[in-house]
């Protein structure tokens, strides 16, 4: 159980049956009168934000949230398929539910999955991944056009916006927060 | 902190000028005025004040008439961007006055202060002259809140409305006088004589910050028990434990001039001069960083 005083950005709870996480709050206290926690709230299942104002004295559950160690093993149609790292059990999540986290998943690679009463909700990559370039324009030397980017795209049919000298075949890194392009990786 | 350090010294040179004491009473007390929203931090068997007010008034009843300190307070769990559990308070206290002299003695302050600095909002520096607006408590819900006072409190949601819909439109153009508080929320302040419903007390707004809270002093100690005994239910009610009853301050209380004191945060004073938004930005170090 958390009071109201344990908020803080960050924290987990859950309200009405859902998992939030705090992202601002601010603690109001109108003279001798009773503190008031304005809290911004973002649901962890769909995203939807939820504001609303707890007193000192309120109480709240802590989200029945784990994280556990897998790997991805391989995906077919909208159905990704995991393999938990300890009981080598193997869990089906369906494509909605990751988001943009398929644009930089490989097999074979590590993430963690977050489970919501025991319900996959969501998974965190590695904050950098390394994929192959599978199609990218040659670049025209001479152009004037003063472009210092053009498009490729990578193995998990992800575009994305990297340097002229970035080739067919190059490994390159990639942000997985922000989808940006990092650095070209030497094989 | 060279800005806070000038502010202190126009502060303390305005009450001396103003024929005022200064005095110093103990921070660790054993018995603080049971209030049920404000938590004192304990220090053995004792605790550290929330705030200086029944030293002061003991002081009044000693024969004192014009007093003011400067001094830390403590209250647990108040962390935001205005509030620290550890502050720096004004109190001062005038016997033979009641709430509306403490309003010229906030508007003579500022036009002290304002000799050297000035408030900024939006940019724009604001008109700190006398007289300042005093507005009701009954009338700021009228102006600005979808509900009145009474059904705020009714529905028990008065400070969800306050902060809301109220305080952040409070002392925007020039500052502001928010009076007469319902008697329910002035445990220790007098009742208004026309009206016992409400309480001679005001709070000082200035650009939507609650800056000193004031008021006419309770002097009859029976009725002060009363309601410190309604406090301590309440404390109760929260789950706390009261603190024992401060046998010494109700003993005084009733060799006490009609009297009115008030509390002004210092931190949030040189929040405003300075024109900065969190309390962090105006101590050497909050608590986390300790």
């Amino acid at each position: 159980m958390y009071t109201a005083a344990d908020l803080k950005k960050g924290l987990k709870l859950e309200i009405e049956g859902n998992p939030y996480i705090v992202v601002d709050f601010q603690f109001a206290k109108p003279g001798k009168g009773q503190a008031l926690y304005r809290t911004k709230m973002r649901n962890m299942v769909n995203g939807n934000m939820l504001e609303r104002t707890f007193r000192s004295n309120d109480k709240f559950e802590k989200a029945d949230l784990e994280e556990r160690a897998m790997q991805f093993l391989y995906s077919q149609g909208d159905d990704f398929v995991f393999m938990d790292n300890q009981n080598y059990e193997q869990l089906t999540i369906t494509r909605d539910h990751l988001g943009e986290s398929i644009n930089f998943m490989v097999d074979n690679m590590d993430v963690q999955v977050l489970l919501y009463r025991g319900a996959s909700i969501g998974v965190t990559l590695p904050t950098s991944v390394t994929l192959r370039v599978i199609r990218a324009d040659p670049w025209a030397k001479g152009d004037t056009s003063g472009s210092d980017s053009k498009p490729v795209t990578v193995e998990t049919g992800y575009e994305l916006q990297v340097p002229p000298f970035v080739n067919e075949g190059d490994l390159i890194q990639i942000d997985t927060r922000t989808g940006e392009y990092m650095t070209r990786v030497k094989e | 902190m060279h800005e806070r350090a000038a502010l202190i010294q126009a502060v303390r040179s305005f009450f001396i000028m103003q024929g005022f004491l200064e005095v110093e009473t103990p921070i660790r007390i054993p018995a603080p005025a049971p209030e049920a929203h404000i938590e004192p931090e304990p220090a053995g068997e004792w605790y550290l004040q929330t705030s200086p007010e029944l030293c002061m008034k003991r002081l009044l009843a000693a024969g004192c008439s014009r007093i003011f300190q400067i001094c830390k307070c403590f209250r647990r769990h108040e962390r935001g961007h205005l509030h620290l559990p550890e502050m720096t308070m004004l109190e001062w206290y005038r016997a033979g006055a009641d709430y509306h002299d403490l309003m010229h003695d906030c508007e003579g302050l500022f036009a002290a202060l304002a000799a050297d600095r000035q408030i900024m909002v939006d940019g724009k520096p604001i008109p700190l002259a006398p007289p300042w607006p005093r507005l009701t408590l009954a009338e700021a819900f009228q102006r600005s809140a979808p509900i009145t006072l009474q059904q705020s409190l009714t529905d028990d949601c008065f400070e969800e409305t306050l902060v809301r819909d109220i305080e952040p439109r409070l002392g925007l153009e020039t500052p502001v006088f928010l009076c007469d508080y319902p008697a329910s929320l002035a445990s220790l302040a007098r009742l208004h004589p026309d009206n016992p419903a409400v309480a001679q007390r005001f709070e000082l707004y200035v650009n939507g910050v609650e800056l000193a809270n004031g008021f006419s002093e309770l002097t009859n100690a029976p009725e002060q028990r009363r309601r410190f005994q309604l406090d301590q239910e309440a404390i109760v009610g929260l789950g706390r434990r009261p603190g024992p009853m401060p046998e010494p301050f109700l003993a005084d209380l009733s060799r006490m001039p009609a009297a009115a004191g008030i509390a002004m945060g210092i931190d949030r004073l040189v929040m405003l001069f300075g024109g900065v938004s969190t309390i962090d930005q105006v101590v050497t170090f909050t608590p986390e960083e300790l």
